[in-house]
């Protein structure tokens, strides 16, 4: 399924450049030591902008996903239906990620599966984080 | 005139522990306005947003036999957006600019609303001393307005939300019909999940959580859609007067399942405006007066990228204690509920958090099996929420007045006295919220 492109901005520049890199990365606040997903300017938890960025292991499971039969994105019209999985990270299972979970038929999701990050390209070279089922 | 370009954080009562609110019963709601309803604007500038908007603000005083001189205080949400947008240098009509006194802004009256224009092209407001913007939607306007009346700064307050939609498919066009995404945007719209994704997601966990189905929806989904046309002001009703059935629901198409069709609100134009007043004066006005006794807030951000069940359900028995706390009442005082439904999926989280009729998490899918009619003994969502009626995500309030002034037409609840109700939203994890009774203590 061909995503759009992805014009990285300043608060997301290392999350991108990781990925073309093959590198999943998630900010990580220097002082509580707290994962957040999607990156901000500030930590969550303690308000520190004292933020960096921490490589994941790439792994994770399937906490729910949706079948999508009416989106709003255009380049995804005639790939629908489709699903949207929500991944939750094996390093903190409180961080989420979105899936389309390439290779698994819509609506045949095993919840609480376990998948494994894969990179796709986008539109415009951009690569972007997937993930797809291993068990 | 004192303006305040945007209600100031501590308004919301949004705290824990916060005790009675200090100004409960106080304020009253007093008039109702409404203008007609349309799906989309016909490019008239009698039917703009900014004309609806001036419809129901007249109405409201009408209502209220309210002389707009005597009108100190006006609170609007200046948001009016459907999802649909005007196209970035698209020419505004010559016949609005001809029609209306402009503003600095020319999207104003058109696909937005500003105090400022509402003021020039309502000469007859001579007497506004304050006025306020609270973005976010109606039930947010309402509680804004209620504290600042609350704390004196009008006696007689007007309350506005009005909504806009153009021609074009819901969310549909901008960044979703190119070919790129900036990057935050692009973490969470890559995937292209329609904005019912998040509510959906929450109702599989719950059906997983509790053994449910979306079939059991089919109850409140024809209850909604029957108290929404006995609801004139509404789109069904002045619209597409059809009933729905349950085949018709379980036969829906599918957006995101497992959310159909017919689990979002339809965006439609629309218009409400409110009168409100000080309790002292509200003796002398046409219609009986609507006490706020409490109004309550939720601000719970998301841990990642959109909320679970159980931070939903944790903030939705949160808002719960804080909406019952700051009125002073317990569940059991609560007549009937008229909480946010413009996802039908997620209503049953508000019912949940605010045990109405005792019920439990888990358990308002079996209590939709029984009677929740207006005739019944556990009236639910009356005014047939914004399934019923479109999404106005003010019709909740409107049917709490009338309810509780007893001139709720064809849709007044018989099953039970109808003396205090709470209504608001939008969602269970961030909203506002209003207890409304027939008396002030």
């Amino acid at each position: 399924m061909p995503k759009q492109g992805v014009a990285p901005d300043e608060l997301t520049a290392p999350f991108w450049a990781a990925a073309n890199e093959h590198r999943l990365v998630i900010q990580q606040c220097c002082v509580c030591e707290r994962l957040q997903h999607p990156p901000a300017s500030k930590c969550g938890g303690c308000r520190s902008d004292d933020l960096t960025w921490t490589e994941m292991s790439g792994k994770g499971h399937i906490y729910n996903y949706g079948v999508v039969h009416d989106g709003p994105v255009r380049m995804l019209h005639e790939d629908q239906p489709f699903n949207v999985a929500i991944i939750t990270l094996d390093d903190d299972p409180d961080i989420q990620m979105l899936s389309h979970l390439p290779g698994t038929p819509p609506d045949e999701v095993p919840v609480k599966g376990a998948v494994e990050v894969i990179f796709e390209e986008t539109a415009n070279g951009q690569k972007v984080p997937e993930w797809r089922v291993i068990g | 005139m004192k303006y305040v370009a945007e209600a100031p954080r501590d308004t919301y009562r949004s705290a824990e522990g916060l005790g009675v609110w200090e100004h409960r019963g106080k304020v009253a709601a007093i008039g109702i306005g409404h203008a007609p309803t349309c799906r989309r604007w016909d490019n008239d500038p009698e039917t703009s947003v900014g004309a609806i908007s001036i419809f129901a603000l007249r109405q409201a005083m009408e209502d209220a036999g309210v002389d707009p001189a005597d009108v100190d205080g006006l609170v609007i949400d200046p948001v009016t957006t459907t999802g649909a947008y005007w196209e970035k240098g698209k020419p505004i009509p010559q016949d609005m600019l001809d029609r209306w006194e402009c503003t600095d802004d020319p999207l104003d009256g058109l696909a937005k609303n500003s105090v400022a224009w509402l003021l020039k092209n309502m000469p007859e407001l001579t007497g506004v001393k304050f006025a306020m913007n609270a973005s976010g939607c109606m039930s947010r306007a309402i509680t804004a307005a209620a504290q600042a009346m609350g704390d004196g700064e009008a006696h007689t307050c007007l309350v506005l939300k009005a909504w806009h939609n153009f021609e074009g498919r819901y969310y549909q066009g901008g960044a979703n019909a190119g070919g790129s995404l900036p990057g935050s945007a692009a973490l969470r719209n890559l995937w292209g999940a329609p904005v019912c994704y998040g509510t959906a997601m929450q109702f599989n966990e719950y059906c997983r959580k509790y053994g449910k189905t979306h079939d059991m929806m089919a109850p409140f989904m024809q209850n909604s859609r029957r108290n929404g046309l006995l609801f004139p002001e509404g789109y069904w009703a002045q619209h597409r007067p059809e009933a729905l059935t349950k085949e018709d629901y379980l036969a829906s198409r599918w957006i995101a399942k497992p959310a159909s069709l017919f689990d979002n609100d339809i965006p439609i134009m629309c218009s409400a405006a409110y009168l409100f007043t000080q309790a002292e004066r509200a003796k002398d006005m046409a219609q009986s007066p609507v006490y706020i006794l409490n109004h309550a807030s939720c601000r719970r951000p998301a841990r990642s990228m959109m909320p679970t069940l159980e931070e939903v359900e944790d903030e939705t028995g949160r808002t719960g204690k804080k909406i019952y706390e700051g009125a002073g009442i317990s569940a059991d005082d609560l007549s009937f509920e008229n909480m946010y439904d413009g996802f039908s999926l997620f209503h049953q989280f508000h019912l949940e958090g605010l045990h109405f009729r005792g019920i439990g998490f888990g358990e308002a899918l079996d209590f939709y099996q029984t009677d929740i009619s207006i005739e019944g003994p556990n009236p639910v969502s009356p005014s047939g929420g914004n399934i019923g009626a479109g999404r106005s995500r003010f019709w909740m309030h409107t049917d709490c007045i009338q309810q509780i002034q007893r001139r709720a037409g064809a849709r007044q609840i018989t099953g039970i006295s109808p003396d205090i109700g709470v209504s608001g939203g939008p969602m269970p994890t961030g909203g506002d919220y209003t207890v409304w009774g027939v008396a002030a203590d």
